[in-house]
């Protein structure tokens, strides 16, 4: 197992947002984390990138406790890409994926930054500042920073929120090409069905910091008999009981 | 420490700054408008008072050396909160770089925007006033590594703030310096305050490095024991700066408002 988390658990003050949690992603593999808006799916990302410290549990990469790891040392092994996060709006793209190539201690930098800049077609708008780009050009640029250091593990969150179902469409086809050329475990936040069923190898649903069920999309769908993963999704998410 | 790292935080300022001229302006002209105002009542207190009439520089002096403080002090303090209202402060705390690189680039990096905003100021005294901070030498050095440090520290507990507070805190960034410039005798003898405040003021690098400029200018003399005085109170207190800050720091991992700190 590559990410296994063991009694996960997250309280901000009183409030449990993350009630001791319970998964594991083997190496190479996508998995979605699905859940209603407040379900525990963002600080539970929070605690993998050692941005929040968990309250109780443990997060265990290839074997090795998290918080063992020195911190340099394992976040030069992930990367993050969230639409409700920006790169700094005044530097223009180049300047953002090299400050970031930099920190991230990027070697051949100039030759990772042309060649992500052509996968994910950017270079039309390099010299231009990130803060007047559109949605979708932002997106695609904060995509590049996430994965300007090729990540053994990949966390995102709704990278397609607000996008166009073009741009969406594009931003998914690369992360299909991505994973399929590169040695990455995906780790998906997302409230697009159709997105989840296309690019991940299984889902983890959570609901109020639990995680109510887990699975491939197919066996979901079919243990709650829906149609889809939408369906089942609605189903799950306005039920009152928990399942496991 | 990864000096690579430490530059590619500094460059990302560096860029902001050299790709916006308003910026730049914006950097140049406070100092400016501060050695204006200050030179002027410079002269008249040259010209009518006893105390200053043998040193025309001193009121002058006085107004770039403090300005030194606030710019660094501001500058570490808008460097933060320029990842704040561009909403990178996530990005930037998951990047593998270490709370000392962090740290070690905010204050390389202060010091850089402080000088671009105050040595053209500070050279433009020289034919308008006739007043030169230069002329101090190599005690102009050892009176700037206090200010320097103390300026980062006061910038290390405002971003402290920010981590333990949010956003919120900004104000206080502002008003920070302001706080204790009366109790740093920039302007006066620390005599001026009443006894009770002179035991505070006492306790802040600032009197010292203050009384100290005042007696140079003054009597043309260098007291390296009180340079060195006030440079081992800035390094206590900029220990204490950096305790502070890696405190709140772990404070904002158990509170969780690292990753969604922003406008």
């Amino acid at each position: 197992m590559f990410i296994q988390i063991k009694n996960l658990s997250k309280v901000f003050k009183k409030n449990l947002a993350v009630d001791k949690i319970n998964f594991h992603i083997e190496k190479n593999k996508t998995v979605g984390l699905l859940g209603p808006n407040g379900c525990g799916k963002t600080t539970s990302i929070g605690m993998m990138l050692g941005l929040i410290k968990p309250s109780e549990g443990e997060i265990m990469i290839d074997n090795k406790n998290l918080e063992s790891f020195k911190r340099d040392d394992i976040l030069t092994r992930i990367n993050f890409c969230s639409p409700y996060i920006e790169l700094p709006k005044k530097l223009t793209v180049k300047q953002n994926l090299e400050v970031y190539g930099r920190l991230y201690g990027v070697k051949n930098l100039s030759e990772r930054i042309l060649e992500i800049s052509q996968d994910l077609d950017i270079k039309n708008f390099f010299k231009r500042k990130t803060g007047e780009l559109s949605s979708g050009q932002k997106n695609r640029v904060s995509l590049a920073k996430s994965l300007i250091n090729k990540p053994e593990i990949l966390l995102l969150d709704e990278p397609t929120a607000s996008l166009d179902p073009d741009i969406g469409d594009f931003v998914r086809s690369y992360i299909q090409e991505y994973r399929s050329k590169n040695q990455v475990t995906i780790l998906l936040a997302s409230h697009n069905m159709s997105e989840v069923e296309r690019l991940c190898d299984s889902i983890i649903m959570m609901k109020k910091g639990k995680i109510i069920d887990k699975g491939t999309c197919n066996e979901i769908v079919k243990k709650h008999g829906r149609n889809n993963l939408e369906e089942t999704f609605l189903k799950l998410a306005r039920s009152n009981d928990e399942l496991r | 420490m990864n000096f690579g790292k430490i530059y590619a935080l500094g460059l990302r300022h560096i860029y902001l700054i050299s790709n916006s001229l308003p910026r730049i302006i914006d950097l140049i002209y406070w100092p400016t408008v501060q050695i204006f105002l200050w030179g002027f009542i410079s002269k008249f207190f040259t010209l009518s008072s006893d105390y200053y009439s043998n040193t025309v520089g001193i009121i002058l002096t006085a107004a770039i050396l403090y300005d030194f403080l606030f710019r660094v002090s501001i500058s570490f303090n808008m460097m933060f909160l320029e990842e704040i209202w561009s909403r990178n402060f996530t990005n930037l705390f998951i990047a593998p770089i270490r709370i000392s690189e962090i740290i070690t680039s905010l204050t390389l990096t202060a010091i850089l925007r402080a000088l671009i905003g105050l040595v053209p100021a500070a050279i433009l005294a020289i034919p308008l006033f006739g007043v030169s901070v230069f002329k101090l030498g190599l005690p102009l050095l050892l009176l700037l590594l206090p200010l320097y440090l103390f300026g980062v520290t006061l910038g290390l507990l405002v971003t402290s703030g920010l981590l333990r507070f949010g956003p919120s805190f900004e104000n206080i960034a502002w008003a920070s310096l302001f706080f204790l410039a009366p109790l740093g005798c920039i302007y006066y003898p620390i005599e001026i305050l009443p006894y009770s405040l002179q035991i505070v003021a006492k306790g802040l690098p600032l009197v010292h490095i203050f009384e100290e400029m005042r007696n140079i200018l003054l009597n043309n003399t260098v007291n390296y024991f009180d340079i060195i005085k006030s440079i081992s109170i800035s390094i206590v207190y900029f220990i204490l700066g950096v305790i502070i800050f890696y405190s709140s720091y772990l404070g904002a991992k158990q509170r969780g408002t690292l990753i969604n700190m922003g406008e």
